[in-house]
C-alpha cells in the first residue's frame, strides 16, 4: 500500500496499484466539524485532476471535494450514506469517499507528500 | 476541497447563515464581549460575527452541543446583544409608536416579544421589552448586528417622549436546555420561582442581575442580564456545575432553527412583513383597533387579505441539508421562493429549514422541489416548531374559581 498524497484543498489520494481512493485530511474533517451528508459520485464519471467530485456537508457548512488526480470514478464508498460520522471517526482510512482506476500516476507528482502537508496545514 | 456554497471567501471558518447582520464595514477592530478571554480558555473557535470575535463551537463541536443544550443545560454567551433602558413618562406607550405589541398592557415583572416596525410597516428588528417590578423603565434587549441602527432610531423617533439608555456595559448570558433551572436555583433560589416570560432582579452567585425566564433556543431557560466586571465570575460560576457546558452560536442557531424561531436579517428583514413572515401573532388585538403603528393600514390590509407569500418550515425529504438561499420550485419547476436559513437539524438527525413561498403553497404537506447544485430536491412544506417548545409555562388559572 503505497503512501497518501495530499492536495492543498485537503483532499488525498491513495495509489493500490491500478486502484485510486480519494478521501478528505483529518484537518479538513476537524475544521468542518460533524459530517451529517455526503454526496458522491456516480460510478463511470470520469473526471479530470482538480474536477468536482462530492461534496461534504457539515452542521456548519457544504463544502466542494475535487479530484487529487483524473481517472473513472469505480466505487462511492457505501458506508457514508448511513454513516456519514466515520469521515470525522476515520478520514484518512474507513472515510474514504470514492475510488478510481485510469489515473495517471505522473499527476502525483503535483501533490504533497504527509510531511509536506504536515507542515503546509501549520502555516495555514 | 474548498467551502462553496455560500461566502467561498471565508473557507471552513463560517456557518454563514449565522450573520444577523453586516460586519461593521468601516470598523477594523472586532469588538470583544467581557467573556472572550474565557471562551478562548475554554477552546472556542472564534469567528466574527456583528462586529464581534465570538465562540462558534468548543472543542466537543456543534452537534455535541446541540445535544446537551437539548439534554441538560448550556451557557451561551450573548453580551453582544444589544441591552437598553426606555424611560419617560410613559415609554411603554411611546415604544408602541413603533411596534404593533402591546406594551402598555404589559404586566410589571413579564417580558413580551415585539417587532420594531419602519414607516413601510416592514421589520427593521425584533426584540424583547421587559416591565420591571416598581421600575418605570423598560428593559429591551434587541439584536447584535442591528443595535446601533435600532438604539438611533428608537433615539430619534422617541424623542421628547421617551429616553433610550443603552447600556454598553452589561453582559448577558442565556443558560438553556431542561436543567437549567435546577442549575440555576442553586445560585439564586428566586429564579425558579419564575414561569415563562417573567422577568425579575435578583442575585444571582452574589451579583446583581436581570433574569427573565426566557432564551431562543426552545427550551426552558434563562437569560441573565448583569455587569460587565461581574460576567466572568457568574460564568465561571454556572459552567462549574456539572450539567453545564459552554455552547457557541452554531449550536444557537440550529437550536432556533429547530424551535422554528426567525434569525434577524435571514428569515425577517426590511423586505419582509409581520404578516407574510408569520409574526402577526405578536401584533395585539388592542392595537389593531387602534391601528396606530407604522404602516398600520398596509398591515391591517394584509392580515384580512392576506399576502402573496408566506415563511413556512420545509422537510427535505433525503438528507442532504438545503442551505440559506436554495431556490424553492413547484413540481413543474416554476421558481416559488427561497430558503431563508437550512441547516441540520441534530435533534431530529435530518436536514431542516424555513424559507418563502407562494401562499397557494404555503399548507402543511405541500410538495415542493429545492434546487440543490442545480438539481430538484424533493421536500415538503412542514409544521414548525420541528422540535416541541419545552418552556415553563405558569400553570392556567381555572375557570372555576373565577
Amino acid at each position: 500500500m503505497s503512501e497518501l498524497r495530499f492536495t492543498e484543498q485537503h483532499e488525498w489520494v491513495r495509489i493500490d496499484g491500478d486502484v485510486a481512493t480519494v478521501g478528505i485530511s483529518k484537518y479538513a474533517a476537524e475544521q468542518l466539524g460533524d459530517v451529517v451528508y455526503v454526496e458522491l459520485p456516480e460510478p463511470g464519471r470520469k473526471v479530470g485532476q482538480g474536477g468536482e467530485a462530492a461534496v461534504v456537508e457539515s452542521v456548519k457548512a457544504a463544502s466542494e471535494v475535487y479530484a487529487p488526480i483524473g481517472g473513472e470514478v469505480t466505487d462511492a464508498n457505501p458506508a457514508l450514506a448511513g454513516d456519514p460520522a466515520s469521515v470525522n471517526a476515520d478520514p484518512e482510512g474507513e472515510g474514504w469517499f470514492f475510488k478510481m482506476k485510469g489515473v495517471n500516476a505522473a499527476e502525483l507528482a503535483k501533490l504533497m507528500t504527509s510531511a509536506q502537508y504536515a507542515e503546509y496545514v501549520k502555516g495555514l | 476541497m474548498t467551502e462553496g456554497y455560500e461566502m467561498p471567501e471565508r473557507r471552513f471558518s463560517c456557518p454563514c447563515n449565522l450573520w444577523s447582520g453586516p460586519l461593521m464595514a468601516d470598523t477594523i477592530e472586532t469588538l470583544k464581549t467581557p467573556l472572550h478571554a474565557l471562551h478562548v480558555a475554554r477552546g472556542a473557535k472564534m469567528v466574527p460575527f456583528a462586529g464581534y470575535e465570538m465562540p462558534l463551537h468548543y472543542a466537543p463541536g456543534i452537534l455535541k452541543e446541540h445535544l446537551h443544550t437539548r439534554a441538560a443545560a448550556g451557557l451561551f454567551d450573548v453580551s453582544h446583544m444589544g441591552q437598553a433602558f426606555l424611560s419617560g413618562r410613559e415609554p411603554a406607550r411611546a415604544l408602541e409608536r413603533l411596534t404593533p405589541a402591546d406594551f402598555a398592557g404589559l404586566k410589571e415583572g413579564m417580558q413580551r416579544y415585539g417587532l420594531l416596525l419602519n414607516d413601510q410597516g416592514t421589520i427593521k428588528d425584533d426584540f424583547m421589552a421587559s416591565r420591571l417590578a416598581g421600575e418605570a423603565a423598560l428593559y429591551m434587549v434587541v439584536n447584535a448586528g442591528t443595535k446601533e441602527q435600532d438604539f438611533a432610531y428608537i433615539a430619534e423617533r422617541l424623542k421628547g417622549k421617551a429616553t433610550l439608555a443603552p447600556q454598553r456595559e452589561r453582559a448577558l448570558l442565556a443558560l438553556q436546555g431542561p436543567k437549567s433551572a435546577r442549575v440555576l436555583a442553586r445560585h439564586a433560589r428566586e429564579a425558579a420561582s419564575l414561569s415563562f416570560m417573567k422577568v425579575a432582579r435578583m442575585h444571582v452567585a452574589g451579583v446583581p442581575a436581570i433574569v427573565s425566564r426566557s432564551g431562543y433556543t426552545g427550551e426552558d431557560g434563562f437569560e441573565i442580564s448583569i455587569e460587565a466586571g461581574d460576567a466572568e465570575l457568574l460564568a465561571r460560576a454556572l459552567l462549574a456545575e456539572p450539567e453545564v457546558l459552554p455552547i457557541g452560536l452554531g449550536a444557537r442557531d440550529s437550536l432556533r432553527l429547530e424551535a422554528g424561531l426567525c434569525l434577524y436579517g435571514h428569515d425577517i428583514d426590511e423586505t419582509t412583513d409581520p404578516v407574510e413572515a408569520n409574526l402577526a401573532w405578536s401584533i395585539a388585538k388592542r392595537r389593531k383597533l387602534e391601528k396606530n403603528f407604522p404602516a398600520a393600514e398596509k398591515i391591517m390590509d394584509r392580515l384580512f387579505n392576506g399576502t402573496a407569500r408566506k415563511r413556512v418550515g420545509i422537510r427535505p425529504d433525503g438528507r442532504a441539508p438545503a442551505r440559506e438561499g436554495t431556490q424553492i420550485a413547484d413540481k413543474t419547476g416554476r421558481v416559488v421562493g427561497r430558503i431563508t436559513s437550512g441547516g441540520f437539524s441534530p435533534t431530529l438527525n435530518a436536514p431542516i429549514a424555513m424559507g418563502y413561498v407562494e401562499t397557494g403553497l404555503a399548507e402543511d404537506g405541500t410538495e415542493i422541489d429545492l434546487i440543490v447544485r442545480d438539481k430538484p430536491m424533493p421536500a415538503h412544506v412542514a409544521p414548525m416548531p420541528f422540535v416541541p417548545h419545552r418552556y415553563k409555562r405558569a400553570a392556567k388559572v381555572g375557570v372555576v374559581g373565577s
